[in-house]
């Protein structure tokens, strides 16, 4: 069980996990976030601000909405925390906000990061925009042409997208390509990155921004329902919405929480993005977790239909959440996940992104174990707008009289 | 971790710089890397740095990126590069280290944490390697890996970057054995047409800093850069120069002769 106190320790550790694994080069940089981030979580100003914008720019708090007709489909009592109603469409923005402030503080004036589905790629162009930063993302190639319509938009934004043709094309080689700039750029550069990954503080500090999501939920449910859920369900690739979730919750022990990974086209090696079920301990991109990785530590390539969670690391918070038994790791296949996205946009009329399809995708075997009409908690982490050509090609293989 | 020291001093007393060519373990084959490290020698170089490829090397450009892809793809793994090493050990008479990132080192022959480091370590020695580079182990994640290093009388380089302050740099020279490698420019490793302006002054706080040997590396690639960083540095470490003239070469003969011949260049600068 997690102790009552607060990780990660002073050096970035979760239990084994976490820590600083990056060139000399950023070393300083991350000490100098470290006193920043302690300083500005400390200053009512800064909190204000985070607060107002929040509110008003990206539209919180998102709503508790119970899904009626799903719950009754299913016999347990769903409730969707709706992140897909965010300004750009998904939980990224609360992170970005928060960092972008952080950005701002520190003096920086340019913003890299690396996207995979490209929704932390557009709420970080925007967050540049807003701050008047300047922005370059960088985005596999391959990701660049599924997600061809977030491509768009981060240039309409006015950041620069550059193409990253090296290794898998996708999130992995975009990440190692954000950091090769952000080694070469430091002086000047903030590296925003998307998720609860990453050296020593980003884990910590995207958890912080993150988990005003589990905080709003918890005082919700409680609203709503004047007890708390015996489920909280959420899809993790790094892991951002689901430690955002999750984290305001580690305390109530007999709330269960799931983290629902990409269990892509079969769970054969290179196949899948389930790090948490398949992964081993290792070191990647600034960090110890558990990673996808053949016996010599090469990195394996990964396989999902989401981009968002085609990732072969995981933050370093939910491998100790699983050594400790905190939470749970499953994988949703694709096939699963688009009838999970399916089953929403028919039941409820909401479309979600890929991404949150997966956790969707994993209610009804969530459901059968519990008993009828309790409560379970989604995190709808975003909205499916961008996924709608990948669900269109997909659904009309499957049956071309569909789409 | 003597034979580091050793070369040091004897250079010291010629009042010659070291030169230090960086070649990837297993480019263009497992087979080649033995002729490779002796033609390196016979050049002119003073230690060798050994690659040892990884799939996401983050401090690395384009040209050494490709050259561990084209490694791994020709079946090279941590042990098989050091296995080529100790091929030629018996007729090397520079010191060996091995360059590799943290995750194959912490893997090795498939053991876990502690196990796999010793397992290394032990090997790396064994093979008649002299030290170790792992670029993404900064110094507070290192004190295992040091001790381990240590009881083996393998040396641990640790790297010290220009956005290093100066408590930091004192720490770093500290714990480094063997030499400190400065990385001379803000970025990864590549060929650089201009260094930093700043650059000598930032060998020379760090050799007040400490009274080991300092090594230069990332982005040296002109035999006229060699020479301005010799003038303050102890070494100069030459990588992606040296791995594009290999490249060059259309058979392994050719890759062999054009990659001595970089070095053969560069040593006559020094
Ligand atoms: C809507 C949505 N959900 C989830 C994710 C996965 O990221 P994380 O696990 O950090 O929440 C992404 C990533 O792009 C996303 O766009």
């Amino acid at each position: 069980m997690i102790r009552r106190q607060t990780l990660p320790d002073r050096s970035g550790h979760f239990g084994p996990f976490g820590g600083k694994f990056v060139p000399e080069t950023v070393m300083a940089a991350l000490t100098e976030l470290e006193r920043e981030y302690a300083a500005a979580r400390r200053d009512p100003t800064f909190r204000r601000a985070l607060r107002s914008l929040l509110r008003d720019y990206a539209g919180r708090p998102t709503p508790l909405y119970f899904a009626k007709r799903l719950s009754h489909r299913l016999g347990v009592n769903i409730y969707l925390k709706r992140e897909d109603l965010l300004h750009t469409g998904a939980h990224k923005i609360n992170n970005t906000l928060g960092q972008g402030l952080l950005a701002v503080r520190m003096g920086k004036q340019r913003l890299i990061a690396e996207t995979g589905a490209g929704q932390h790629g557009v709420a970080t162009a925007t967050v540049a925009a807003l701050f008047g930063l300047t922005c370059e993302v960088f985005m596999g190639e391959e990701d660049m042409q599924r997600q061809a319509l977030n491509v768009v938009r981060m240039r309409l934004l006015g950041a620069t997208v550059t193409p990253v043709t090296g290794g898998t094309k996708t999130l992995k080689d975009a990440t190692s390509e954000a950091i090769r700039n952000w080694v070469t750029t430091v002086r000047t550069s903030h590296y925003c990155i998307g998720s609860v990954v990453g050296p020593h503080p980003y884990p910590m500090l995207v958890r912080d921004f993150q988990s005003v999501i589990g905080q709003e939920a918890r005082r919700q449910i409680l609203q709503k329902t004047g007890r708390l859920p015996d489920l909280l369900l959420a899809c993790v690739g790094g892991g951002s919405n689901a430690i955002g979730l999750f984290h305001p919750f580690r305390h109530d022990r007999r709330v269960e929480m799931i983290g629902v990974e990409a269990g892509g086209s079969s769970l054969t090696p290179g196949h899948h993005a389930a790090t948490l079920m398949k992964g081993r301990p290792g070191v990647l991109h600034g960090a110890n977790s558990l990673l996808l990785q053949d016996r010599f530590g090469q990195v394996l390539p990964t396989e999902s239909i989401s981009a968002g969670l085609d990732y072969p690391g995981v933050g370093p918070e939910h491998a100790y959440y699983q050594l400790v038994k905190r939470a749970r790791y499953v994988a949703v296949s694709d096939r699963r996940a688009l009838q999970g996205a399916q089953l929403l946009a028919r039941t409820e009329g909401i479309l979600p992104a890929l991404e949150p399809a997966h956790a969707i995708g994993y209610l009804a075997q969530a459901a059968w174990r519990l008993r009828r009409g309790a409560p379970i908690i989604v995190g709808l982490s975003g909205r499916g707008d961008k996924d709608v050509q990948t669900l269109a090609r997909h659904l009309h293989a499957a049956d071309p009289r569909h789409v | 971790m003597q034979q580091i020291r050793a070369t040091f001093d004897r250079l010291r007393h010629q009042r010659r710089k070291a030169l230090i060519p960086f070649v990837m373990g297993g480019d263009p084959s497992l087979a080649s890397t033995p002729s490779m490290l002796l033609a390196l020698q016979d050049a002119g170089a003073d230690l060798i740095e050994v690659g040892i490829p990884f799939s996401d090397p983050l401090a690395d450009g384009p040209i050494i990126q490709a050259a561990s892809a084209r490694a791994l793809a020709a079946g090279a793994t941590p042990a098989r590069v050091l296995a080529a090493v100790a091929a030629a050990r018996p007729r090397l008479t520079v010191p060996v280290v091995a360059l590799s990132y943290w995750n194959p080192v912490a893997q090795f022959e498939g053991q876990p944490g502690l196990e796999a480091l010793r397992a290394f370590v032990r090997g790396a020695r064994r093979s008649g390697l002299s030290g170790v580079i792992v670029p993404d182990l900064p110094v507070e994640e290192s004190f295992a890996f040091r001790r381990i290093a240590g009881r083996e009388q393998v040396a641990m380089i640790l790297l010290a970057a220009p956005t290093s302050p100066a408590a930091r740099l004192r720490m770093i020279a500290r714990a480094s054995s063997g030499f400190v490698y400065y990385v001379s420019v803000t970025g990864t490793t590549g060929i650089r047409r201009a260094l930093p302006p700043h650059l000598v002054d930032g060998v020379r706080q760090l050799k007040l800093l400490t009274t080991q040997p300092v090594c230069v590396g990332f982005g040296i690639s002109t035999p006229a850069q060699a020479a301005m960083i010799a003038r303050v540095a102890d070494g100069v470490i030459v990588g992606s120069a040296v791995i594009r003239a290999m490249a060059q070469g259309t058979t392994t003969s050719r890759k062999i002769s054009n990659a001595a011949q970089c070095v053969a260049r560069l040593r006559k600068a020094l």
